[in-house]
């Protein structure tokens, strides 16, 4: 047996700014073991319910995290709707369907963005990022905000988007599509990228299921389960087909990404010629009572959001389970067996993000 | 592992290498913000009767009403710039406008003069 050494991986680590610590027990360079430890960045937000109005929240809900942020708002409101059984207007389903998938396509540019650069592959990562930029201005222009939205309350949504934004939201989806078939290409086809990829961090269907996988992570296992399949939100009114991938390798997770983004496309697309027209927002009359658990499909995985409220205007609970959570166990079950030089780019390809996971 | 190409990506190289920059070149040339962008939160002193409402509705607390000199008063590296405080104002006085506020190397709070106002009678006790 050749002599085993633990080499501490984080938490400042070459591929991205998130703070996960893995202690790695090596043979030679071969990984046989990884034990996470997180907790650097605990800012106790869920603990901010107890003392915050209910409406105010959602401003604290959705700065838990800066990618999936009008998810993390859209899905605290969902929750507090549907314990004070608000019917929220068909307009604003439609109106935070799209802002959510605006941010997914941005997600998957940024991620797709940090991979090209965690290969050493920068023209590459700049090219994800200039597209990316685009859906940033559109965000900004339709809501104020680049990365933090600020347009869901509960009942409803704050702003609207006119028709002539839609028209041009439209357009933009259109030009972006032929602008990422190049990006796409390479991160498909390249041998330099496929060299990287192709058979790395391989997590089977059963693993998948085993430990919880969520997201792009499981549907790259071959699973089919993507929540909005649900049809929460507007997501009952369009047509949304899981895209999974059978390799379960970091190549299948790009590649599952990647169609999402073309799904994203066809989404806002579709929303937009389907959208009703009417109000917004509905009057909110009271403080919630009762419990409810929401899951939301968000761009990195399902995410739970449980709501407990005890007639006042602040909440008793407020809990949130974040995609990266769900991912770490299948991710270190990955690294078991990769060489050390893999490392970085295995926590890379479930997306991580550990602002969320520690809240 | 099959379809592999080499050089995919020379084509979109060659191409940028005579395309104009993606980027503006702040701050020699200025940024273009778009009309609903939440830079920085402006009050119409005139209309403000220092209800309070927006003190109480802001998440950090960046607002704060002093009555008695009629001031209204923000900190403005505390405020996240949300909106709260302009969906909560019944007087409409306030208004979220495009552009960031400047940098600083301390926490300063920007202090705002209200018209004084008399101060109500309190209602009537019925008869």
């Amino acid at each position: 047996m050749a002599k085993r050494s633990i080499i501490p991986f984080g938490p400042q680590h070459p591929v991205l700014p998130e703070p996960i610590h893995l202690d790695l027990v090596l043979e030679d360079e071969t990984v046989v073991e990884a034990v996470p430890s997180i907790g650097f960045i605990h800012r106790g937000l869920e603990k901010l319910v107890e003392k915050k109005d209910f409406k105010q929240y959602v401003y604290i809900a959705e700065r838990v995290c800066g990618i999936c942020s009008c998810g993390h708002g859209m899905g605290y409101c969902e929750a507090v709707e549907h314990v004070m059984n608000i019917q929220v207007p068909p307009r604003a389903e439609y109106l935070r369907t799209i802002w959510i998938e605006m941010s997914r396509i941005h997600s998957h540019l940024l991620w797709l963005g940090l991979l090209a650069d965690a290969l050493g592959f920068e023209s590459l990562f700049m090219e994800s990022w200039r597209l990316r930029e685009k859906i940033l201005s559109m965000m900004d222009a339709t809501t104020g905000g680049r990365i933090i939205f600020s347009v869901n309350c509960v009942g409803g949504v704050l702003k609207d988007i006119t028709p002539e934004m839609l028209r041009e939201i439209s357009q933009t989806m259109d030009d972006m599509e032929r602008e990422l078939k190049p990006i796409m290409e390479t991160f498909l086809h390249d041998y330099t990228v496929q060299s990287r990829l192709c058979g790395l961090g391989v997590l089977t269907r059963d693993q998948a299921i085993l430990y919880g996988a969520v997201g792009p992570m499981l549907r790259a296992s071959g699973v089919e389960y993507d929540v909005r399949m649900t049809g929460y939100g507007a997501y009952g009114d369009l047509e949304v087909a899981p895209i999974t991938a059978a390799d379960g390798d970091s190549y299948a997770r790009c590649e599952v990404r990647l169609k999402e983004l073309i799904q994203s496309f066809r989404l806002i697309r579709e929303a937009i010629g389907k959208i009703p027209e009417g109000p917004i927002a509905v009057p909110v009359k009271g403080s919630p009572s009762g419990e409810y658990f929401m899951r939301i499909e968000q761009p990195r995985g399902e995410a739970i959001y449980y709501v407990k409220g005890n007639g006042t205007k602040n909440l008793d609970r407020f809990r949130l389970r974040t995609p990266t959570t769900s991912n770490i166990p299948p991710m270190l079950e990955t690294v078991k067996g990769c060489q050390l030089a893999d490392v970085p780019l295995l926590v890379l390809t479930i997306d991580p993000c550990i602002s969320c996971t520690e809240r | 592992m099959e379809n592999r190409k080499f050089l995919t990506f020379a084509r979109t190289s060659i191409k940028n290498l005579f395309r104009k920059p993606a980027t503006v070149g702040y701050p020699y040339q200025p940024a273009d913000y778009p009309e609903r962008m939440r830079g920085h939160v402006e009050i119409k002193t005139d209309n403000c009767i220092l209800c309070g409402l927006c003190m109480r509705s802001c998440p950090p607390g960046a607002i704060r009403i002093d009555r008695a000199d009629a001031t209204w008063t923000i900190n403005r590296f505390d405020c996240v710039q949300c909106g709260s405080c302009v969906n909560a104002c019944p007087k409409e006085c306030l208004t979220l406008l495009p552009g960031y506020t400047q940098p600083a190397s301390s926490k300063t709070e920007d202090v705002y003069q209200c018209p004084k106002r008399p101060t109500p009678a309190p209602p009537k006790r019925p008869a």
